[in-house]
């Protein structure tokens, strides 16, 4: 699956290898290939670029291990680095109020219900008591899509479908999670552009009604350039707690992951696998890093010696 | 309101043709998600007839860009094979790209021009996805013809196809489950939904449209392929052209793949449809900040 960017990786690593040290020109032509890569892989440009310099400062800096190659050692940098970036350890959900509130926020067609149903999924697996809502007041039959995924797995969806208000639906799914005392509200919203001004404000409204625990940003791993873009307006202009990624059972490089953490700091909580209710996970940084270079085998190896 | 922010070639005008200049044009076209190889590829061609043409000034350089990608685009132009009574439109993509959406817009269209159009619900796997195509054909004022959820979508279109038949319509669209490409099963679905059409009206489906998501990025190459090597698929709706993405992976596509770029959607509402023109496009990535 990631034969084309293993390749790439590894004749960066055969022409830096060949020298036997780390030195600035190898370093420089191997980044190049790295920096082409990362770009192939959808990270941004401007990220790579940052990203790129850190790599460097790290790289000159490094000392060179016995018995490992010189290039094997940059690509276990740069995994290293990508794995911070990443976001290290998988970071839990941070679910303090009674009721907790979870909204979703993020772009059209990104996964927001199916991710909405998932959690909710998740959470009363764990044996949490949870509310859904929609207040996709928009979007043709996105209502009827929640309440069909509730109906799949048991989890009662609070709907007002009459109502095109999307504020006051968010206020009463909140109130009849209080009133029946559940544990968990999770707040489905429409899709919306990052520079629809209306649709930003009446999400920023509906955050200031339900006041979440966690707001969760969903994006596409399959996103391009824009990432960044997208990302940052959603934090600024709604505000987020964290991000889920979805749709990774695709061939995509993910490099989605390190621009949006990049540019919003915001930690990747859980990553979409699939269609289905139970292809959630949590996010992992290290495969993730991997997958976005195509090169675990090397970074175990390295880590053995 | 919308604010709209352009691809910023603004800066690149009246300025010296120099190394810097390469770079940044580099810089410029990755973000608009046109990828690495094609972008490297431009920069190549330009900075060749810079020497070649002794080409001074950015403006002149900017220009021979644009024609460029003009003339890139224009071998990927292609018009709606709907000549046939009845032909048949088979919508494919991968999840959430606006491939219902799309058929709606496109239904209300075509009814416009005239023509008796049919929808056939072959989602039958996602929640509430018959009864979104449902109220696209409310909307767009033609028939639908759909089944259970969870039933085979080849007995759907099946059924659509008797339909056809016994009134006498112009066109069938046929929707159909957001399936990713590295997914054989799925993949392999298709096969069927086509056989049936094929069998009932020979030489159909004429069109079978791929629907990619302007916020794709070097994926949609992956998407392409993949879609068309399992089927012949006739041309590229490219959606959700109205947020920031340019949507240049579609250079990449037509440069590599040679697939014609069709359709173009613009927004939510049922109007938010255009016809591909290359010219728009390329002029669109040049666009100079606006208000
Ligand atoms: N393969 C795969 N498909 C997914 C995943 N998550 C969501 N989908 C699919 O992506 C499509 C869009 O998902 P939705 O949950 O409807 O997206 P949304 O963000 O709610 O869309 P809007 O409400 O229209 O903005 C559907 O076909 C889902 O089944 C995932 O992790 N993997
Ligand atoms: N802004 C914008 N949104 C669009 C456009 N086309 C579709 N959408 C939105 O994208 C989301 C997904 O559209 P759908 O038509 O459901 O996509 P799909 O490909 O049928 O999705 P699945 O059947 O789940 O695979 C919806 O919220 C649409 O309103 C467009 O051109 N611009
Ligand atoms: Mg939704
Ligand atoms: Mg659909």
């Amino acid at each position: 699956m990631f034969d084309a960017l293993a390749e790439k990786v590894q004749s960066a690593i055969e022409k830096i290898g060949r020298k036997g040290r780390i030195d600035e020109e190898t370093l420089e032509k191997g980044l190049r290939e790295i920096k082409l890569a990362l770009l192939e892989a959808d990270v941004n440009y401007r990220v790579v670029s940052n990203f790129i310099k850190d790599i460097k400062e790290k790289a000159l800096g490094a000392k060179v291990i016995k018995g490992v190659n010189p290039a094997q050692q940059l690509v276990k940098i740069v995994h290293d680095e990508l794995v911070q970036t990443l976001g290290g350890e998988a970071e839990k959900l941070n679910l303090k109020g009674k009721p907790s509130v979870i909204l979703l926020i993020g772009l059209q067609g990104s996964g927001k219900t199916t991710t909405a149903a998932k959690l909710a999924n998740y959470l009363k697996k764990q044996g949490k008591r949870v509310l859904l809502t929609s207040v996709d007041v928009y979007r043709p039959a996105a209502m009827l899509q929640l309440k069909k995924l509730g109906d799949q797995i048991g989890i009662p969806v609070f709907l007002e479908e009459k109502e095109k208000d999307a504020v006051k639906i968010a206020k009463d799914a909140l109130l009849k999670a209080k009133d029946e005392s559940y544990d968990v509200l999770v707040v489905d919203t429409a899709g919306r552009l990052h520079i629809d001004e209306e649709l930003l404000e009446e999400a920023r409204k509906i955050k200031e009604e339900v006041v979440p625990d966690e707001t969760l940003f969903v994006i596409d791993s399959m996103t391009g350039q824009e990432s960044v873009n997208i990302a940052k307006a959603f934090d600024e202009r709604v505000g987020m707690t964290g991000i889920v990624l979805t749709k990774m059972d695709s061939d995509a490089r993910g490099g989605v992951a390190l621009s949006v953490k990049g540019v919003t700091g915001k930690p990747i909580k859980f990553a979409g696998v699939g269609e289905k209710i139970d292809d959630f996970e949590p996010f992992y940084p290290d495969r993730v890093a991997s997958r976005i270079l195509g090169m675990g085998d090397i970074v175990s190896l390295v880590e053995k010696a | 309101k919308k604010t709209r922010d352009a691809l910023g070639l603004s800066a690149f005008k009246g300025r010296e043709v120099d190394e810097s200049l390469f770079e940044e044009l580099e810089e410029k076209l990755i973000l608009a998600d046109v990828g690495v190889n094609t972008t490297l590829e431009l920069i190549d061609y330009l900075r060749n007839e810079a020497k070649k043409r002794k080409i001074k000034s950015s403006d002149q350089l900017l220009e021979l860009l644009k024609g460029k990608l003009k003339e890139m685009l224009s071998k990927c132009r292609g018009s709606f094979n709907i000549s046939e009574k009845p032909s048949v439109i088979l919508v494919l993509g991968v999840n959430g790209v606006g491939k219902t959406t799309t058929i709606g817009k496109l239904a209300k269209q075509l009814k416009e021009k005239g023509y008796c159009v049919v929808l056939a619900a072959g989602d039958t796997f996602r929640a509430a996805a018959i009864e979104q195509l449902e109220v696209w054909a409310e909307r767009a004022g033609v028939r639908i013809i759909k089944g259970q959820e969870g039933t085979d979508p080849a007995a759907v279109v099946f059924d659509a196809i008797q339909s056809v038949k016994a009134k006498g319509d112009d066109i069938l669209i046929v929707d159909t489950a957001g399936r990713l490409h590295n997914k054989d099963r799925l993949m392999k679905e298709i096969h069927k939904i086509k056989k049936v059409i094929g069998r009932e009206f020979p030489g159909q489906p004429a069109e079978i449209l791929l629907v990619l998501d302007a916020n794709t990025g070097q994926n949609a190459i992956s998407q392409a392929r993949a879609f068309k090597e399992i089927t012949d698929v006739t041309g590229i709706a490219l959606t959700k052209l109205d947020g920031t993405a340019k949507g240049g992976i579609v250079i990449a596509i037509c440069n590599d793949l040679k697939i014609p770029i069709k359709l173009v959607g613009i927004g939510e509402k049922i109007e938010d449809l255009r016809k591909f023109d290359p010219k728009e496009f390329v002029e669109g990535l040049f666009e100079v900040e606006k208000e």
